[in-house]
């Protein structure tokens, strides 16, 4: 594509990727949204899914995140995840667990349509993850 | 005058006490060292948390701003959030700490506010409680936490979060040790509750971006609502680094102190015995010398 840009997936506990890119998917709270370089600025809030990045030098990282909120610049994207765990690395276990958990989120009468969509989505997420061990 | 063999004792109970504070300090500096990257590793995020808000911030009118920000309109009832460690023997780290809650909870009583402390850490817990039995509304235990992580901030944060939306406190305050070296730390009294947001500086790029027309997804109230309950736990979560950090740093500095005291504690213990046993050689030569002369 058009170029490079810099990208940062930064947690409370600490910064898990500092790279060039030239690609990544981020998982926004309307729908998933690919960011090039040069794309308008935009502030974005995340819910939980896989980011996918392409880095400049042709690989490619696979992140699960839990939400999180974004801000992209034309030349940077920096992504502010609660909480993110490589796919790579996720074992079925943990994947297991995760969607245990926003399952019973879902099984609860008492949650708003808001957080039973992020659990929904997160499911199919996880399933996806688990189908396909990159 | 102690006998020789007391003095033996206590020379060797003084040299048993400063093995322990020599571990003790060796301990704290290897943990000081993990805490302190701990702390510098979550400054980023909450570095990039600052900017964004200060941004948000400065777009959205005053009025319809939400009550995280803009408070509830009264600053009757007030919740102090004292963190402190979990154990003593760190010089003065805790005592400033509450000291500092301490004289801010006076002052707020005799302006006839309400006053409520919740207690993080429980040696805080324990030199508040003769005071205000009735004010600690509940303790937060993290003995059983070996490497904090943002799962803990997030427990006490949105704990606080929920009490607020209840409505049980108008202004919140947090008090921690802000690590500024490994000697010096400052006890540090943060409001969490209206949120006090960094201002913009006038500073060549952050004035440039701010002034790119930003778009919002899903809109801007929702984004700002959404990151400043993200900034309280954020916030939560830096109270708890630096003073992880600070506790350490005191320690060692009082555990370095305590194994000086110590070494020179034994110095003054050995010259008085070795005195005294030269005196008492003495005192058995004279009377051997004086009872041979009287022969």
């Amino acid at each position: 594509m058009a170029g490079n840009f810099k990208f940062e997936l930064v947690s409370p506990e600490r910064i898990l990727v500092s790279a060039e890119t030239s690609e990544v998917i981020v998982p926004g709270a309307d729908g998933d949204f690919t960011v090039f370089a040069g794309h308008a600025p935009v502030i974005s809030i995340l819910r939980p899914g896989v980011l996918v990045a392409k880095l400049a030098d042709g690989s490619q990282t696979r992140t699960y995140i839990h939400g999180g909120f974004c801000e992209v610049s034309a030349d940077s994207l920096t992504v502010l995840a609660e909480k993110a765990e490589d796919a790579a690395t996720m074992s079925a276990a943990t994947i297991a667990a995760h969607v245990a958990s926003a399952e019973a989120v879902l099984a609860d009468d008492d949650v708003d349509d808001e957080r039973r969509y992020t659990a929904h989505t997160a499911i199919t997420h996880l399933n996806t993850l688990n189908g396909m061990p990159n | 005058m102690a006998s020789l063999k007391d003095m033996r004792v206590r020379i060797a109970s003084v040299k048993a006490t400063r093995k322990i504070t020599k571990a003790m300090q060796m301990v704290a500096a290897a943990k000081l060292r993990r805490a302190q990257d701990a702390a510098q590793a979550a400054r980023p995020y909450a570095d990039r948390m600052d900017k964004v808000l200060a941004n948000l911030n400065k777009n959205t009118n005053k009025d319809g701003a939400p009550p995280l920000l803009a408070g509830t309109g009264k600053d009757q009832v007030h919740l102090l959030v004292v963190m402190t460690a979990e154990r003593g023997l760190c010089g003065g780290f805790n005592g400033n700490i509450v000291k500092l809650a301490r004289a801010d909870a006076q002052r707020l009583t005799r302006e006839g506010k309400t006053v409520k402390i919740l207690a993080v850490g429980k040696k805080g817990a324990d030199s508040l409680r003769r005071e205000y039995a009735k004010q600690i509304i509940d303790r937060v235990d993290l003995k059983s936490v070996k490497n904090l992580s943002f799962v803990n901030a997030e427990g006490i944060g949105n704990r606080l979060l929920t009490m607020f939306d209840a409505g049980e406190f108008d202004v919140a305050t947090m008090y921690f040790s802000e690590f500024k070296s490994v000697i010096a730390q400052k006890p540090t009294a943060m409001q969490l509750i209206p949120a006090k947001l960094p201002e913009l500086k006038a500073t060549g790029t952050i004035a440039a971006k701010s002034e790119a027309v930003n778009e919002y997804e899903p809109s801007e109230e929702v984004i700002l609502g959404f990151l400043l309950k993200r900034n309280i736990l954020t916030q939560v979560f830096r109270g708890l680094l630096e003073n992880a950090a600070s506790e350490q740093g005191s320690r060692m500095t009082a555990m370095d102190n305590a194994t000086r005291n110590a070494g020179d504690m034994i110095n003054k213990l050995t010259i008085k015995y070795n005195r005294q046993r030269q005196a008492n050689i003495t005192k058995e030569l004279i009377e051997i010398i004086s009872g041979a002369e009287a022969l």
